[in-house]
């Protein structure tokens, strides 16, 4: 299997799915001829056409209406949101609208649209180019919520996304993109929506995370391991609808919960999944459910210092595994 | 560009026999046809009035009125009928639209109160909103402006199926203030979609009047920018609005969109929650209903010879009869089940 990299990954996805299903088209600022400016989209023009890889003014809402009107006439648009945090032009289409199309029309219409979006921090993009942005939209009846953290995974997933027939926000950690590599089979294989992956079996502490940190998380257990700690690593991979049974299972099986996430710690992913277990598998619970995420601060910061501070580490992981492994 | 119409275009009648032919009716526009708006007007005008002795009654939770804008959403509607290949993307105020896209009286009254099996969204939404596919409309949200990017998109797609559907869409001059409305009226011009903005202007977002809303006199001179045509119809006359969305339809399917303001008042409070002589002078009311488009249409098809006042007469009785045999039936249907409260949250 030839092994590649979380954007490329994207891209054959992409790439894939247009192939196969005429209604697919793309439609995003620089898509075009540039390819995206993460070059999701490299060499579509050419094959594809201006019909199908649409450079679209510098406009978030029209984006998300247009792929919403597109998608009611029977077509499968696929937006791009140049960096997630552009997306708050486009919330009123995206939470207003798309998100209460199928309940608003008693399913007489749906909205097959996948909206991309390179999101999260550790790369120095400061205030706007960092973002989490993940809470608002798992909030958020209606909407799915795709989060993979590893190519193989970003591809099946993207394609399962692309086929889906509702509205998905598919988050592309942007710090992935080309540090994480990846076995990538050549063949056609989808990942179904709402199925997590257990990166690593363990049996003393149930790590729950998703994007870039699953791979920090991965790095802490190890380390952790060499103390005798054996954690159990599970990828939310799609946040909503979250797999709650594979949480739980490990959780039962373990009995002790971190969960780590690099969006803010209130009211983000991590509190949901934490009164899941709390109301589901308090009687397994041999110590306190701990969360490890972001602070309460607009986003990480532009200076080093700053940004080092916000983010979740190996390091910072492990401490917490050995607190909880006390327990 | 940018074009006022003040006066009627005179075109060659299609006025039947036995009326006096001084008309000047546009082409393809006959006597009938107005006389068939006519009685359009009267069904829709005796609906919304009963809906708001409804609303009063507690049965009708909320009703936004169409009084006063019937000419210019019923003289649209049948341009698009005639043209045969139009979608339509209205707003809440676009009563006569909707209905008269072909709904009965009691499917309508249904939706207003609610009702298992109204068309739009089985009871989950305010009155005709959500989609009525079997007559080409859809209108997800009270959000104003939200569906005018969404009509664009519809006309995108319908351009790469290779289909040469006009699409409509419908929204107020307070709509207009909205940023979407500028990114959906660039966007169409990029790509010189064939769509139709269609702005009811009556003048007031509620309680604001236009000179608070903007610093212009005609909506329909931001089409400049826009690089595409802008027009100016008397909304109150409905062979106006019948004639100028014809061409309008002709000039988006070949060159791309237009900006279609037409002039209407509201006769009617915002909605049945609201109070407008708070902030409306009576005697402003009092000369809008001179304008009525129901009382003038009269006149003319009276003048005509199309129409005699016993004729009108019987048109309201049969009206009244309608509705009273849909609120009957309305009141009467039952409410969604609540097992279905979860239901399609997702398509499948
Ligand atoms: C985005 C948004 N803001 C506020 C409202 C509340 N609201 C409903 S109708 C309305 C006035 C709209 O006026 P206009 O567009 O002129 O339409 P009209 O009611 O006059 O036909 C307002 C403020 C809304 N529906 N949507
Ligand atoms: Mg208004």
């Amino acid at each position: 299997m030839p092994e590649c990299s979380v954007i490329d990954a994207v891209r054959e996805a992409l790439r894939e799915e247009m192939r196969r299903d005429p209604t697919v088209f793309i439609m995003g600022e620089d898509v075009g001829q540039r390819g995206g400016v993460f070059l999701a989209t490299q060499g579509f023009l050419e094959e594809f056409g201006r019909s199908r890889v649409i450079d679209t003014p510098l406009a978030e809402a029209a984006i998300m209406g247009i792929a919403l009107g597109a998608a009611f006439r029977g077509l499968r648009p696929i937006s791009e949101i140049q960096f997630s945090d552009f997306i708050w032009p486009s919330v009123n289409q995206l939470i207003g609208e798309a998100a209460r199309v199928s309940y608003g029309t008693n399913g007489a219409l749906r909205v097959p649209v996948v909206i991309r979006v390179p999101y999260g921090g550790g790369i120095r993009g400061g205030l706007f180019h960092s973002q989490n942005v993940e809470a608002y939209f798992f909030h958020t009846p209606g909407l799915k919520v795709v989060a993979p953290s590893t190519p193989y995974d970003a591809k099946g997933l993207l394609k399962s996304a692309i086929r889906d027939n509702n509205p998905v926000v598919f988050l592309e950690h942007k710090k992935t993109y080309r540090l994480v590599r990846g076995e990538v089979p050549d063949e056609d294989y989808t990942i179904p929506l709402g199925v997590a992956d257990v990166k690593r079996a363990g049996r003393n502490i149930t790590v729950v995370s998703y994007g870039l940190m699953l791979h920090y998380c991965l790095e802490a257990a190890e380390q952790v391991a060499l103390d005798g700690i054996d954690v159990e690593v599970v990828d939310l991979r799609t946040l909503k609808p979250l797999d709650k049974e594979t949480v739980l299972e490990s959780v039962r099986k373990t009995g002790k919960l971190l969960i780590v996430h690099e969006d803010n710690i209130t009211g983000g992913v991590g509190a949901e999944v934490a009164a899941l277990v709390a109301d589901e598998a308090f009687e397994y619970l041999d110590g306190p459910i701990t969360r490890l995420c972001g602070p309460d601060v607009p986003t990480m910061p532009f200076a080093q210092s700053l940004e080092d501070a916000y983010m979740p580490n190996t390091e910072r992981i492990a401490e917490a595994l050995r607190k909880q492994s006390a327990y | 560009m940018a074009r006022k119409r003040t006066d009627r275009a005179k075109g060659t009648g299609g006025a039947s026999t036995a009326v006096k032919t001084d008309l000047g009716l546009p082409d393809g526009l006959t006597i009938d046809d107005l006389v068939g708006c006519f009685t359009e007007m009267i069904l829709v005008r005796t609906l919304d009035e009963r809906i708001w002795a409804l609303n009063r009654q507690g049965k009708v939770p909320i009703a936004a009125s169409c009084q006063g804008h019937e000419a210019a959403q019923l003289g649209s509607l049948l341009a698009a009928k005639k043209d045969g290949k139009c979608f339509l993307f209205p707003y809440y105020r676009d009563l006569a639209l909707k209905m008269c896209a072909g709904l009965t009286p009691t499917q309508v009254m249904m939706s207003f109160m609610g009702k298992e099996g109204e068309p739009y969204s089985n009871g989950r939404q305010f009155p005709l909103q959500g989609a009525d596919l079997a007559h080409n409309v859809i209108q997800i949200s009270n959000v104003v402006a939200a569906g005018l990017t969404q009509a664009v998109g519809y006309a995108l797609a319908c351009r790469m199926l290779g289909d040469d559907t006009v699409v409509l869409t419908y929204f107020g001059d307070g709509a207009s203030s909205q940023g979407e409305t500028h990114e959906a009226m660039n966007f169409a011009a990029v790509h010189q979609l064939p769509v139709l903005f269609i702005c009811e202007n009556n003048r007031y977002a509620i309680s604001v009047p236009q000179r608070y809303q903007m610093a212009i006199a005609d909506v329909s001179t931001r089409a400049d920018g826009y690089g595409f045509r802008g027009v100016t119809v008397d909304g109150m006359d409905l062979v106006q609005c019948y004639e100028a969305t014809s061409e309008a339809i002709k000039h988006a399917r070949q060159q791309g969109p237009v900006l279609l303001e037409m002039k209407v008042e509201r006769l009617m409070p915002h909605t049945t929650d609201d109070d407008d002589l708070r902030y409306r002078p009576r005697a402003e009311i009092e000369e809008a209903r001179k304008r009525d488009p129901v009382v003038t249409l009269a006149a003319l098809l009276i003048d005509q010879g199309a129409l005699t006042q016993e004729r009108v007469d019987e048109i309201k009785e049969q009206a009244r009869d309608a509705i009273d045999e849909a609120t009957d039936a309305a009141d009467a249907a039952g409410q969604p089940d609540v097992s279905t409260l979860h239901d399609l949250v997702y398509a499948p």
